[in-house]
C-alpha cells in the first residue's frame, strides 16, 4: 500500500514539473552546419552575434586539410553533410565547380569585394579571404654573414644560397603546390630544368609546413638549419604577434619580389541539396560583412576580401603584401595541377 | 571434437552451465563471437566494403599502375621487415630487463616507454630534431657530414629509428608479460639438469614464448607495414609507403580507382600475415602454472651488466627526446630576436600560463584542462568498449576450432585499412552522424581491438586446464575456480591490453576517419593548433600541452602498474 502511494505522489510529482509555465517557449533555434579544413578559426563573439540575430545554432565540422574536405563534399553530394562549405582555394576552385557542388548565389555584399578576388562568374564560390605564399627569410642570418636577401627565382639557384632553402612538397602541401605554381608561371615549360638547378642547390622538401617551419626553419622556435623557408607573407606578423614579450621588430621577412608570391583565394559556396537555404544565404553574408572579415586576419592570419574590413595594427606592420603575384588561372591549374606534381616529384627524385 | 568443445569453457560460471546444458557448443561459440563480429560488420566492414566498390574500376588496372604498386609494396615490405628486426633486437632484452630484475626507476621507465605510441608525430619528429638534429645533442657528440645528413640512408635510419622509438613498448608489454607469466620450475628443472643458459633459452624459454613472440612481432609487423605519418614526416618525400600512396591517391593527386586497388593489395597483405600468424600459432599450446616468476635485483657481475647497458640504452633511447619537450615548453627563444645578433636563452613558464587565456577571442580555443578531461574521457570509453568486444573474441580464439580458425585472420584487418579509405567509407555510410563524439571511442576502439584481443588470446591459451579440472575437483566453487586459476593470469594480461587501449586511443589512431567537433577537443587536436600557426608562442604552447600530454599519460600507466603490482601480490 504504501508504494503505490508513494508511485503516485511521484506521478503527480512528474505531472506538475511538466505542467506549460506561464512565459511562451521560444521557437526553437535553427542550426546551421559549415565544413571546412582544420586551419579555420574565427571569433567566439562573432559567431554569437550571428545566432542571437538570427535565432540560429552554428555548428562546425572540421575534417582534415583543403582537399579532404573538398573531396568528402564531393562525395556526399546528394546527402550533404553540411549547409555550406568553406575552404576551397583558388588551386581547388575549378574542381568543386566541375563536380557542381555549390548552389549559385548572389549575395549583396559581393559588392565590397574587389573583382579581381572574384574567380567564379558564376557566384557559386564565393571569395573570403586570400593570403601570398612567399618565401621567409630569418633577418639575423642574413645580416650576421653579410648576404644580400635573394630578390629571384634565379637568384636562388645561386651558389651562395646553396643548402639554404626548404620547401614542402607541392604533392601533400598546399603552400609547396603553390610555390611551385609560382615557378610555373614564370617559367612556363622550362620550370623543371629550374627546379633541378634548385635540387642541385640544394633545397630540402619537407612534407609539410609545419615540418618546413618548425624544424627546420631557423627563425622559428624550432631552430632549424635552413633561413629560408616556403611559408606566408603575414608568417612574419604572426612572429610578433605571438611572442612574449612582444619584440619591436619581426625575426623573419617575407622575399615579396614580382612573381615570387602565389596568391591562394580561399571561398565559400552553399551545398547543393541543403534544406536551410535561406540560413545558408545568412550566413555567407555575414562572411562578407565587415564584423566577420575583420575578425579573421589574427584568427586565421589571412587578408580580409571586403574593402570596408580594417586590417589590425600587426599585420600594417609587420606583415607584407606581394608586389606582384604569380598569376594563373584557375582553370589553367585544375587541368594542369596533377601532370605537373608528377613531373615536379619525377624531376626531384 | 564435440566433447572437447564442451570442455574448453573457461570459468564454469551458473550462467554458462544453464547455456551448456541447453545449447550446442556451436551456438555458444556464436554468442561469444556475436558482438565482437557485429561491431566490425557495422563500423569497419560495411564502410570499407562501400568506399572500395564505389571507387574501385577496372581502369585502374595499367601496367604504370602495376608498376607502381610492385616498387611501393617492395619498399614497404622491406623497411617492415627491417623495422621489426630492429624492435625485436631493442625489445627482447629490454622485456627481459623488465620482467626479470628489479631496478631503480623501473615502473617510471617502463612508463616512459609507453610515451612515444600516443604522441602526434609532428612532436616526436620535433623531439627527435632536438636529439639529432643540427643543433642536437646527438650531432653534438658524434659531428656527421652534411652530405650524409641531407642523404636518402640518413632519412631511412631516421623512419628505422623512430619505428623502434614508437613500437618497443609493444614487445616489452607483450612478451615482458608473457616471461613473467612463465613458470622457473621448467628453467630451474632444466639447469639442475645441467642445462647451460643457452640452452634453457633454446629449449624451455623460447618454445614456451613462441605464441607471444609471434603476436608481438605481427603487431609491431603491422604498425611498421601501415606506417604513415613516420614515413611522411622523416622521410624527406623520398619514401613512400602503400598507405601513403593511398593518401596521396586519395586526398592529393586524386585517383580513387588507384587507390582502391592499392588498398586491396594492403588489405591482401594483413590477411595473408594474419594467416600465416593464425596458423604458427594454432601449432603451439603453451599451458603453464599460473605462477609468476618474480623480479630480482641483478646479482652475477654478467646480469649487472646486462641491466646496466640496456638500462642506459632505454634511457638515452626514450628519455632524452621526451625530456626535450618540457626542456623547450620552459625555454624562452625568441625575446628581442630583431635586435640582437645572439639568440636569448631564458627559462620561462609563459606558455603554461597562456596555455589558460584566450587572447584573441576564438571559436576554437582549447582550455588545457578540458582537453585532457575529453582524452581521458575518450581513452577510458575505449578501454571498456575494446575490453568488452575483446574479451569474448579472445575466449573463443583461445581454444580454436574451424570457425575461429576462419575468423581469426580477420580481426587483424582494421589495422590494416587504410584510415583515408575508411575515413571515406564511414562518410558515406554513416554521413551527418558521424559528427556524434560517440563515433570517437567507436574509431579508436577499431585500432584497439587487434591490440587488446592480441594480448588476451595468449594468455587465456596459457591457462591449463587440468587446474581448473582439479581445482573443481577439490571441490571449488566455479568463481573459486576463475578466481584462482583463470584471474591471476588474465588480471595481467588485461591490465597490458587495458593499457594499450589507452594509449591508442590518447594517440588518436584513426582521428583521421572522424568529422571533428571544435567543441570537443582533445589534447592532440590541441597540440595540431598550435603548431599550424607561426610564432614562438605557439611553438611553446604546443611543447606545453606536449608535455601535459606526456605527463597525464605517465601517470595513467604509472597507475595502471600500480594495480598490476598490487593484484599480483594476493597469490
Amino acid at each position: 500500500m504504501k508504494r503505490i502511494t508513494f508511485y503516485f505522489l511521484l506521478f503527480t510529482l512528474l505531472l506538475t514539473s511538466c505542467a506549460p509555465t506561464s512565459t511562451p517557449t521560444p521557437v526553437e533555434p535553427q542550426t546551421i552546419t559549415i565544413l571546412t579544413h582544420d586551419s579555420f578559426a574565427i571569433g567566439e563573439d562573432v559567431i554569437k552575434a550571428f545566432e542571437a540575430d538570427n535565432n540560429a545554432k552554428v555548428t562546425f565540422l572540421q575534417s582534415g586539410d583543403a582537399g579532404a574536405v573538398l573531396n568528402q563534399a564531393v562525395l556526399t553530394k546528394n546527402a550533404p553533410l553540411a549547409d555550406i562549405l568553406f575552404g576551397v582555394d583558388n588551386t581547388f576552385l575549378s574542381r568543386a565547380l566541375d563536380a557542381d557542388i555549390f548552389e549559385v548565389y548572389q549575395s549583396p555584399a559581393l559588392t565590397d569585394i574587389a573583382d579581381e578576388f572574384k574567380l567564379d562568374p558564376s557566384n557559386r564560390a564565393l571569395p573570403v579571404d586570400y593570403g601570398d605564399v612567399c618565401i621567409n627569410y630569418d633577418k639575423n642570418y642574413f645580416t650576421e654573414k653579410n648576404l644580400p636577401v635573394p630578390q629571384s627565382f634565379e637568384d636562388l639557384a645561386k651558389p651562395e644560397y646553396k643548402d639554404l632553402l626548404v620547401m614542402e612538397n607541392p604533392a601533400t602541401s598546399s603552400p609547396g603546390l603553390a610555390f611551385l605554381l609560382a615557378t610555373r608561371a614564370y617559367f612556363g615549360d622550362d620550370y623543371l630544368d629550374y627546379w633541378k638547378s634548385l635540387k642541385a642547390n640544394g633545397t630540402i622538401v619537407v612534407d609539410g609546413w609545419e615540418t618546413a617551419y618548425y624544424t627546420n626553419f631557423s627563425a622559428s622556435s624550432g631552430k632549424g638549419p635552413q633561413p629560408m623557408v616556403v611559408s606566408y607573407a603575414s608568417s612574419p606578423a604572426a612572429e610578433v604577434f605571438f611572442a612574449s614579450p612582444a619584440p619591436t621588430e619581426s625575426p623573419t621577412a617575407s622575399i615579396v619580389a614580382s612573381g615570387m608570391c602565389f596568391r591562394q583565394i580561399e571561398f565559400v559556396g552553399i551545398l547543393k541539396n541543403t534544406p536551410n537555404q535561406t540560413l545558408a544565404q545568412k550566413f555567407v553574408d555575414f562572411m562578407l560583412s565587415q564584423q566577420f572579415q575583420e575578425d579573421m586576419p589574427l584568427n586565421m592570419f589571412v587578408y580580409p576580401v571586403n574593402k570596408n574590413a580594417p586590417l589590425p595594427e600587426v599585420f600594417k606592420n609587420f606583415a607584407q603584401v606581394a608586389k606582384n603575384p604569380a598569376a594563373l588561372s584557375a582553370a589553367e591549374i585544375a587541368s594542369n595541377r596533377d601532370t605537373w606534381i608528377e613531373a615536379w616529384t619525377a624531376a626531384m627524385k | 571434437m564435440q566433447n572437447k568443445n564442451l570442455n574448453h569453457g573457461d570459468a564454469e560460471t551458473l550462467s554458462k552451465k544453464i547455456l551448456r546444458a541447453f545449447v550446442s557448443p556451436w551456438f555458444y561459440r556464436l554468442t561469444l563471437w556475436l558482438v565482437p563480429l557485429l561491431f566490425l560488420l557495422i563500423f569497419f566492414f560495411q564502410p570499407l566494403a562501400r568506399i572500395i566498390t564505389l571507387a574501385f574500376n577496372t581502369s585502374a588496372f595499367t601496367k604504370a599502375n602495376f608498376q607502381l604498386i610492385l616498387s611501393t609494396l617492395s619498399f614497404t615490405f622491406y623497411q617492415a621487415t627491417v623495422s621489426t628486426i630492429l624492435t625485436f633486437i631493442l625489445g627482447i632484452p629490454s622485456a627481459i630487463l623488465f620482467s626479470r630484475f628489479n631496478f631503480h626507476g623501473k615502473p617510471l621507465l617502463r612508463a616512459l616507454t609507453a610515451v612515444p605510441f600516443m604522441l602526434p608525430t609532428v612532436v616526436v619528429a620535433s623531439s627527435f630534431n632536438a636529439l639529432f638534429g643540427n643543433h642536437g645533442l646527438f650531432s653534438f657528440l658524434f659531428p656527421l657530414s652534411p652530405e650524409f645528413t641531407t642523404s636518402k640512408a640518413f632519412y631511412f635510419l631516421l623512419i628505422l629509428l623512430a619505428h623502434i622509438f614508437y613500437n618497443t613498448t609493444i614487445v616489452i608489454r607483450i612478451v615482458g608479460n608473457a616471461l613473467s607469466r612463465l613458470d622457473t620450475k621448467l628453467e630451474g628443472a632444466a639447469r639442475s639438469l645441467g642445462a647451460d643458459t643457452f640452452h634453457v633459452w633454446k629449449d624451455i624459454t623460447l618454445p614456451l614464448l613462441r605464441p607471444s613472440l609471434l603476436a608481438a612481432a605481427l603487431l609491431v609487423f603491422m604498425f611498421d607495414f601501415t606506417s604513415f605519418g613516420v614515413i611522411l614526416l622523416l622521410g624527406g618525400s623520398n619514401f613512400s609507403t602503400l598507405e601513403v600512396e593511398i593518401y596521396l591517391r586519395v586526398l592529393k593527386l586524386p585517383n580513387l580507382p588507384l587507390a582502391a586497388l592499392l588498398s586491396i593489395v594492403q588489405l591482401i597483405f594483413t590477411l595473408i600475415f594474419s594467416i600465416l600468424y593464425t596458423r604458427t600459432i594454432n601449432q603451439v599450446t603453451t599451458q603453464t602454472a599460473p605462477r609468476f616468476s618474480a623480479s630480482r635485483p641483478p646479482k652475477t657481475i654478467r646480469e649487472r651488466i646486462f641491466v646496466f647497458t640496456f638500462y642506459l640504452l632505454l634511457i638515452t633511447f626514450f628519455a632524452l627526446p621526451l625530456l626535450s619537450l618540457p626542456i623547450r615548453s620552459l625555454t624562452r627563444l625568441e625575446a628581442d630576436r630583431g635586435q640582437r645578433g645572439e639568440v636569448q636563452y631564458g627559462f620561462t613558464t609563459d606558455y603554461y600560463k597562456e596555455l589558460f587565456i584566450n587572447r584573441r577571442g576564438s571559436l576554437f580555443y582549447v582550455p588545457p584542462i578540458q582537453a585532457a578531461r575529453n582524452s581521458l574521457g575518450y581513452a577510458s570509453l575505449t578501454v571498456l568498449l575494446s575490453l568488452a568486444l575483446g574479451y569474448p573474441a579472445a575466449y573463443a580464439l583461445a581454444k580454436p576450432t574451424r570457425l575461429e580458425k576462419f575468423l581469426d585472420p580477420l580481426i587483424m584487418l582494421p589495422l590494416g585499412a587504410s584510415a583515408v579509405m575508411l575515413g571515406l567509407g564511414f562518410i558515406i555510410s554513416f554521413g551527418r552522424s558521424l559528427a556524434s563524439p560517440w563515433f570517437v571511442p567507436i574509431a579508436h576502439t577499431l585500432v584497439a581491438l587487434p591490440f587488446v584481443i592480441r594480448t588476451l588470446q595468449p594468455a587465456l591459451a596459457s591457462i591449463p586446464e587440468r587446474l581448473r579440472q582439479a581445482a573443481s575437483t577439490l571441490g571449488a566453487s566455479p568463481f573459486r575456480v576463475w578466481q584462482t586459476v583463470d584471474f591471476p593470469i588474465l588480471s595481467r594480461a588485461t591490465l597490458s591490453a587495458a593499457t594499450f587501449a589507452f594509449t591508442v586511443s590518447l594517440g588518436e589512431f584513426g582521428a583521421t576517419l572522424l568529422l571533428t567537433r571544435p567543441d570537443y577537443p582533445t589534447i592532440p587536436i590541441a597540440i595540431q593548433r598550435f603548431l599550424s600557426q607561426p610564432g614562438g608562442l605557439n611553438f611553446g604552447q604546443a611543447m606545453a600541452m606536449a608535455t601535459l600530454l606526456m605527463l597525464l599519460t605517465t601517470l595513467a600507466i604509472l597507475i595502471i602498474e600500480k594495480l598490476r603490482l598490487s593484484d599480483s601480490g594476493e597469490f
